[in-house]
């Protein structure tokens, strides 16, 4: 391949991560402290009391900071489809365009339109108007999660979808299968639990400061009490939809989750590995991959299959395939992948010449009404993607990276879990004030949510590698065809812009709080 | 007219509503232009960038709507435009970016960058964003240099080879920068949108003094816009088109515009409309009126949607390739299935809802308890 498209698809590749990297340092504190002011507001309507007013105006004023921000480096990504990914754009764009549109029309209008109540609206609407808007805000922001997700999740797991010859592109056969795949739905509560989870996180942190200072002592207190609870239970759901992840990876992404394990050879009754530390030459060739390891027996095997006997298999498994288990040598994948793409270029070909009877020959192949089509379909394009790897290894994504961020996902993941129980549990006993080091903590394991959420996405999307459709294309052609030192021109250019917006979001945050709520009165 | 031509044309015709409901909110944009000009002390820019505040999340938002639904509507569309005049629509995307923070920034304290900067930052907007998104727009009419070929997915080990559309000329976007008619258009818009910040500002802020300023200053943007938009669309009418003929097959029609607005009277009669409220717009602003935006505004949506459908539809090529006339897409060749429009189709319902609110807030948001 030509070296520049392939710096232009790893430049694109670097933008896309630094893109999505910025917004969602942002996006996840936005769900959750949308949801977490809007309970706050209904307390203040509810009660009457002056007290939840202010406290909900204080987090709104961070919320606020927060959103800006949000929207700033998300329209970005919306259209990086089009300008670095255009093949992609083709390719899918009849599926994937679909949730972004519907993200449009339902979830940001919503959002936008009832976030100017939320900030302006103070005195100018009905309190229960107010309180409507602020969960409508709530609401428009975690739909526009919602169909994003769906459409991150197709790209994970491609269903409801036929290819057609005549356009050569993927299309819609079933909005159902798209919009409610098992990954969809299990990614769904996932992301927006464990966002969820970190604007408590966030909550309490900023009032555990305030405790330690020993100011807005109430505001802090209760904030704690909705936030921590909020926090655990969200927390829990985490892990429930996580380890279901588990489970759904196993089937549809098995090479993701090998990969998270740093499982090279596979097997019945596998261990789950919870510390260790690979050797950097890596594979199981040069010997263990692994320069210790502590496991909990037979837990990878329970958490992929719910049974504690499953087989596993591993990267080299499913690299060199197993006729016994059903699974086929990715060297026979990308020999049918090949064939696809063959079909394809005689297409071309015969179109150019006119030769009816061979065009007739090949439509008839992808004809999914034929047997002859189905089959071809089901056992050759489902492999197209393939036919574009020069080796069999190609579909081994980056697997320290994967191993290391599983690791930092799901420990903070149960620190959280039982730190925000803790909090929970002393403040509704009354000692919280007391317990200067638990404070300590819950203030320094803030920075650590967001480490762990960006693992989380880490985790997902490196682990989709070398696919930007699983099975279906990979990203070395996914590009579009400019120049890769256009691309790398706007990276740095975006960088430098996110990172000082970064900056200035912190400095006005770290200053908000500092200067606490309004004055009461 | 069968199924997927129907709703092709269904999917067209809501492009031309989202892109025109883009231009009208564009005011944002032409009233941030004008911060300096009409506000000459701290409290009275204060109190104009207070009154665009309550609304610049709509025109971002129309953006990104305008987007998604035509990528998923359009895809092929998206591919070519936003994968091949690709500097000109990351310089938008950079534009939108620096005026998303600069509302909820400027004022705070530790912003880091200072209050003259963000507000460097909405001049910047203001000023560039409705003019590249004019000149983008234009290109609709005078095509790009492109080409299209689909089974460039065959080719297997060919490097840059396999990718569909490809742009011919190293300006990925550029070029279109070198035709007086995208210029033409693209300054129009960004007077367009000046002259209805002007309209906004005399609609929304109480203050007479800032007002007379709107009011004066709506007058040379208006002059502005009439005089390079008549420029812009007599060469429009009197340009060759490309019309796709039988078979889908592509080729040029002198005089397309004008062919396609006597053979859709409805749409010159929408144009006419849109022109005259926006005279009247103009008339009523100078007098002073509120309710000169309500006119402005109408007057761009209908205007701008019935140039849009001008170039959508009637088997017109709404996106010519200079490169090579059989790569111009036309609403035929660069939509999606019809199963996906149709899906789309039962979304779309939910837009007078979403129109519908939008209105009462803006309404609530204007009463004072």
């Amino acid at each position: 391949m030509s070296s520049d498209y392939l710096q232009t698809v790893d430049w694109s590749r670097a933008q896309f991560a630094m893109t999505a990297v910025y917004h969602w340092l942002f996006v996840p504190l936005t769900l959750g402290l949308s949801v977490l002011i809007a309970i706050m507001e209904t307390r203040y309507v509810r009660t009457g009391d002056a007290f939840w007013r202010r406290t909900t105006r204080f987090w709104m004023r961070l919320f606020g900071i927060n959103f800006a921000i949000g929207i700033a480096t998300g329209i970005i990504l919306e259209f990086e489809f089009g300008t670095n990914w255009s093949n992609y754009s083709h390719f899918v764009g009849d599926i994937f365009g679909a949730p972004l549109a519907i993200e449009g029309i339902m979830a940001f209008f919503m959002e936008s339109t009832f976030i100017a109540v939320m900030f302006f609206g103070w005195d100018r609407v009905s309190k229960r108007f107010h309180l409507a808007a602020t969960w409508l805000t709530a609401l428009g922001a975690n739909l526009s999660a919602v169909w994003i997700l769906v459409a991150n999740s197709w790209m994970q797991y491609p269903v409801g979808c036929t290819f057609d010859l005549a356009t050569v592109r993927n299309e819609m056969s079933s909005f159902r299968e798209v919009a409610c795949s098992p990954v969809a739905v299990n990614k769904i509560f996932h992301t927006v639990s464990s966002s969820f989870t970190l604007a408590a996180l966030f909550v309490v942190g900023v009032s555990a400061w305030y405790l330690l200072r020993r100011r807005e002592q109430r505001m802090a207190r209760q904030s704690i009490a909705l936030a921590s609870l909020f926090g655990a239970v969200c927390a829990l759901l985490t892990a429930v939809t996580g380890h279901r992840s588990g489970a759904i990876i196993a089937r549809v992404q098995p090479m993701k989750l090998a990969a998270m394990e740093g499982l090279y050879r596979g097997g019945e009754g596998l261990p789950l590995t919870v510390v260790g530390l690979l050797r950097p030459a890596g594979g199981e060739e040069n010997g263990d991959p692994f320069l210790f390891r502590i496991g909990v027996p037979r837990l990878l095997s329970f958490m992929s299959f719910n049974d504690p006997n499953a087989y596993v298999p591993g990267i080299d498994e499913l690299i060199e395939g197993d006729s016994v288990r059903g699974m086929l040598p990715v060297a026979e994948k990308i020999a049918r992948g090949r064939r696809v793409i063959d079909s394809l270029a005689r297409y071309r070909e015969a179109l150019r010449t006119g030769d009816e009877a061979a065009k007739a020959g090949i439509e008839a192949l992808f004809d999914p009404a034929t047997a002859e089509g189905r089959e071809f379909l089901r056992e050759y394009y489902a492999y197209f993607g393939y036919g574009y790897l020069e080796s069999p290894r190609d579909v081994v994504p980056d697997v320290p990276l994967l191993f290391y961020s599983f690791r930092v996902m799901v420990g903070a993941g149960m620190l959280f879990l039982l730190l925000l129980a803790v909090v929970w549990l002393c403040n509704r006993c009354g000692r919280l004030a007391g317990q200067r080091w638990l404070l300590r903590t819950a203030v320094w394991v803030v920075p650590l949510a967001w480490i762990a959420s960006q693992a989380g996405w880490a985790v997902a999307e490196v682990g989709r590698q070398p696919w930007v459709v699983q099975d279906l294309m990979p990203v070395t052609v996914a590009a579009s065809k400019i120049p890769s030192s256009s691309v790398s021109v706007t990276f740095f250019l975006f960088l430098a812009l996110f990172t000082v917006l970064l900056a200035a979001e912190i400095g006005i945050m770290l200053r908000q709080i500092s200067i606490g709520p309004e004055p009461e009165n | 007219m069968d199924t997927l031509t129907l709703l092709q044309h269904y999917w067209w015709l809501l492009i031309s509503l989202l892109g025109a409901s883009l231009v009208f909110l564009l005011f944002v944009q032409g009233g941030q232009g004008l911060i300096y000009r009409i506000g000459r002390s701290e409290a009275e820019r204060e109190r104009l960038v207070a009154a665009l505040g309550h609304k610049w999340e709509l025109t971002f938002t129309m953006l990104v709507t305008f987007g998604g639904a035509f990528f998923a509507s359009f895809p092929l569309f998206y591919t070519v435009s936003f994968g091949g005049a690709f500097y000109v629509w990351m310089a938008i995307l950079f534009l939108f970016v620096i005026q998303a923070v600069a509302y909820e920034y400027r004022l705070k304290p530790a912003n880091l960058l200072g209050t003259r900067v963000f507000d460097l930052f909405l001049q910047l907007n203001g000023l560039l964003g409705p003019q590249l998104l004019g000149t983008a727009v234009s290109t609709l009419f005078t095509g790009a240099p492109f080409t299209v070929d689909r089974l460039n997915l065959a080719r297997v080990g060919g490097g840059g080879e396999v990718v569909i559309a490809q742009w011919t000329t190293p300006w990925y976007g550029l070029d279109a920068l070198a035709s007086t008619r995208n210029v033409a258009l693209g300054l129009a818009v960004a007077l367009l949108a000046r002259m209805l910040g002007c309209q906004y500002f005399l609609n929304t802020v109480d203050d007479g003094t800032l007002v007379e300023r709107a009011r004066r200053r709506m007058l040379p943007a208006a002059v502005g816009f009439l005089l390079l938009f008549l420029y812009w669309f007599v060469r429009l009418l009197a340009a060759e088109g490309w019309t796709a003929g039988a078979g889908g097959v592509i080729v040029p029609e002198a005089y397309k515009y004008l062919h396609n607005l006597v053979e859709m009277p409805a749409v010159a009669l929408l144009l006419l409309a849109g022109v005259a409220s926006l005279l009247v717009s103009m008339w009523r602003g100078w007098r002073g009126r509120r309710d000169a935006l309500w006119f402005g505004g109408a007057g761009t949506v209908l205007a701008v949607m019935a140039l849009l459908l001008l170039a959508g539809w009637n088997d017109t090529a709404y996106y010519p390739s200079t490169a090579e006339l059989q790569s111009s897409l036309t609403i035929r060749n660069s939509s999606s299935g019809e199963f996906t429009l149709r899906v789309m189709s039962w979304v779309s319902l939910l837009i007078p809802f979403v129109a519908l609110y939008i209105r009462c807030v803006w309404l609530a948001l204007r009463r004072q308890r």
